[in-house]
């Protein structure tokens, strides 16, 4: 009789105990590691890329694929040097599920290397560097912004259509540059355009006036300019201030006026440029998520912010396949392999290297817009050098 | 490269190596004077750049606007800022050994780059010129040069020999020249060091700020523009001598050389040339060109 009685009770332990476990799994959360320039330069673009993430699990009711977002923030401070040991911090030490991040490409390419070593599911949500979904593609490794060549080739080949024959380029010597020119490069050459000349100086050294001077000197048909943040606005002016605007249309990748035209002010006005994303954008998704941002964050989203949207997108898409199981990796990465993705800038797919296959913008600047101008070259895909999947 | 072209990028070296000196020449001060390494001095360019940004519309509602007003408010506030910052850290410094100098200083740069996101964001901002000084004048056909350039080296000019008038002519130069020397001996004679050394370090602090607000409608007000320019005035005062106003102007004119046709003649080596050059010159003269004191 006691016998039985403690086996009973044994049995009723032991179904509590399975009980809570699996009511302990559904209720478990999903680990988002955010890793993200928080300081420095690039510290707005960061929190554009956080916002738009929360913004798409929000609206999904706080959960992906059935299950809750937890996040972890770290701050990479667009510091390469540092990247492996905050890439571990989120791998080792919070045993996140998934790593969004980041900004540079520099950091991203260490955070890429991490990732292929530890197996870690990776969405990049902007770092444009070519060999994140090239040399260094993986299956675990995402991402949901562009690759530097895709709106270097469509501004080029804009520019040969344009008539431009003769082009100089002019770069910061580091690898965004040269990825972005060399795409321009062979957009401009499919178009019957030739680059006769690559100017660069080192980054980020802004003193633009002795380049300037190369470029009157050389009078070509156009020019295509790469650079970023407060580089972008001194280039754009010194340009304009030495009277080459007047003479030499300059082109360069959606960067060179994204976020800075109110710097730029006049000198900016008219230029054209190219990107996976403007204002004006007749896309009905577009509207929505404009005014979902901003009611959420009160200020007008970017094209950072949409990157960051879309990152949790993708990776809902798959959480939702495997009913919020990230142990079914394969299952889950097939999903975000097929999935189409109703994006903000238009709706893309993933090319096999995993980066989107998109429309790329040509863009006027009016005001203090990037308006849509028309769509310079239809579903671009990166040509994924070096990758082998 | 023709002659039109060889004149304008002589123009090109010359307008950018009296911009170095205005930054380099408060730290050569600073640095040759109170013997402390202050690495927060491209802050203090920086925080000249985005006085500029925040005092124009300010002076536009409240003064009738006014490029020269607005650079006037941001010089007192700045000599009063210097003033306050010696007295309340970079006077415990001067006994004490480089390293602790440039902990202090660099976390200096820490909490200014703080406090300037906090205020003004870690958006790029445009800073309007005077519409006086907006044009641009047409060169030899090869393209136009914007005045305002023009008019900032006219104003780096006026500052050099302004510099060179008080260190050289007056009765302050002379007590400056002499404290940098021997601070004992002055003090012995009767001269208020303490006072003498906040002044020059509040001299410093304004020359950089000048530069920074001068700069700022070219270059536009951005997070992280003091480091750059932190590591070329270096390099200048390195180069110059440490604490020659002198070997600063000369240096700074050299380094723009180098790196204006570095950049158009070996693109491949411009990263480095400058700092060949600051390697070549420590050889052949390791206390640099012109050492004072």
């Amino acid at each position: 009789m006691i016998h039985r009685r403690n086996t009973l009770a044994a049995a009723l332990v032991a179904g509590a105990l399975c009980l809570a476990a699996a009511g302990a799994h559904a209720q478990s959360k999903i680990k988002v590691g955010l890793m993200l320039p928080y300081t420095g330069t690039y510290a707005a673009l960061g929190t554009a890329i956080e916002n738009g993430f929360r913004l798409y699990v929000q609206e999904q009711g706080g959960k992906l694929g059935g299950r809750e977002i937890e996040y972890f923030r770290v701050d990479d401070e667009s510091d390469p040097s540092k990247a492996v040991d905050n890439m571990n911090k989120l791998v080792k030490r919070d045993n996140v599920d998934v790593v969004v991040g980041t900004v540079h490409s520099g950091v991203a390419m260490a955070m890429a290397k991490v990732a292929r070593d530890t197996n870690t599911l990776l969405v990049v949500p902007n770092a444009g560097a070519g060999a994140v979904t090239g040399a260094m593609c993986a299956p675990n490794i995402f991402r949901s912004s562009f690759s530097n060549w895709q709106p270097g080739y469509a501004m080029g080949k804009v520019a040969g259509e344009k008539g431009a024959k003769k082009v100089v380029t002019i770069t910061w010597k580091y690898a965004a540059g040269d990825e972005s020119v060399e795409g321009f490069r062979e957009g401009l050459k499919s178009a019957g355009g030739e680059v006769v000349k690559e100017l660069t100086l080192p980054f980020p050294n802004v003193e633009f006036q002795a380049l300037l001077t190369e470029i009157a000197a050389a009078k070509p048909d156009a020019v295509y300019a790469f650079f970023a943040g407060g580089g972008a606005v001194k280039f754009v002016k010194d340009y304009a201030a030495a009277g080459l605007n007047k003479t030499i249309p300059l082109y360069g990748p959606g960067f060179l006026t994204d976020g800075t035209l109110e710097a730029q002010g006049a000198a900016a006005q008219g230029m054209l440029t190219t990107l996976h994303y403007a204002d004006g954008l007749d896309v009905p998704k577009d509207k929505a998520f404009r005014a979902e941002y901003l009611k959420a964050y009160k200020t007008a989203p970017d094209v950072y912010a949409v990157q960051g949207y879309d990152a949790a997108q993708m990776l809902g898409a798959g959480l939702a396949a495997v009913k919020g199981d990230i142990a079914k990796r394969p299952e889950l990465i097939a999903a975000m392999e097929k999935e189409k993705i109703d994006s903000p800038r238009g709706a893309f797919t993933l090319s096999k290297a995993h980066n989107p296959i998109q429309d790329i913008y040509l863009r006027k600047v009016v005001g203090t817009e990037n308006r849509f101008e028309g769509v310079a070259v239809k579903a671009l895909a990166d040509p994924a050098r070096g990758c082998k999947m | 490269m023709d002659l039109a072209v060889f004149l304008v990028q002589c123009l090109n070296a010359v307008q950018y190596g009296l911009l170095l000196f205005l930054v380099a020449s408060g730290l050569t001060l600073i640095f040759g004077i109170l013997g402390v390494i202050n690495l927060a001095h491209g802050s203090f360019y920086m925080i000249g750049a985005y006085l500029a940004y925040a005092l124009a519309p300010w002076t536009a509602a409240h003064l009738g606007g006014g490029f020269f007003t607005a650079m006037a408010i941001g010089l007192t506030l700045s000599v009063v800022f210097g003033y306050l910052l010696e007295w309340g850290f970079v006077s415990y410094l001067y006994r004490r050994e480089h390293l602790q100098q440039v902990l202090m200083t660099y976390g200096l740069i820490l909490v200014f780059e703080e406090l300037r996101s906090i205020l003004a964001g870690d958006d790029v901002h445009g800073v309007a010129m005077p519409a006086w000084l907006a044009g641009s004048i047409p060169l030899g056909g090869v393209m136009t040069y914007p005045i305002y350039r023009l008019f900032m080296s006219g104003v780096c000019v006026a500052v050099a020999l302004g510099l060179y008038a008080v260190i050289a002519r007056t009765r302050l130069g002379m007590a400056i020249r002499a404290g940098a020397s021997n601070r004992e001996m002055v003090q012995a004679l009767g001269v208020d060091v303490r006072l003498l050394y906040r002044v020059v370090f509040a001299a410093g602090v304004a020359l950089a700020v000048l530069a920074g607000m001068l700069a700022a409608p070219v270059s536009s007000v951005y997070p992280g523009m003091g480091n750059q320019v932190l590591i070329i005035s270096f390099v200048v005062v390195v180069i110059g001598g440490i604490g020659s106003i002198r070997g600063a102007l000369l240096a700074s004119l050299l380094v723009a050389f180098v790196d204006t046709f570095g950049n158009v003649l070996v693109p491949q080596a411009a990263g480095v040339l400058v700092y060949v050059l600051m390697a070549m010159i420590l050889l052949w003269r390791p206390e640099g060109l012109f050492r004072t004191g």
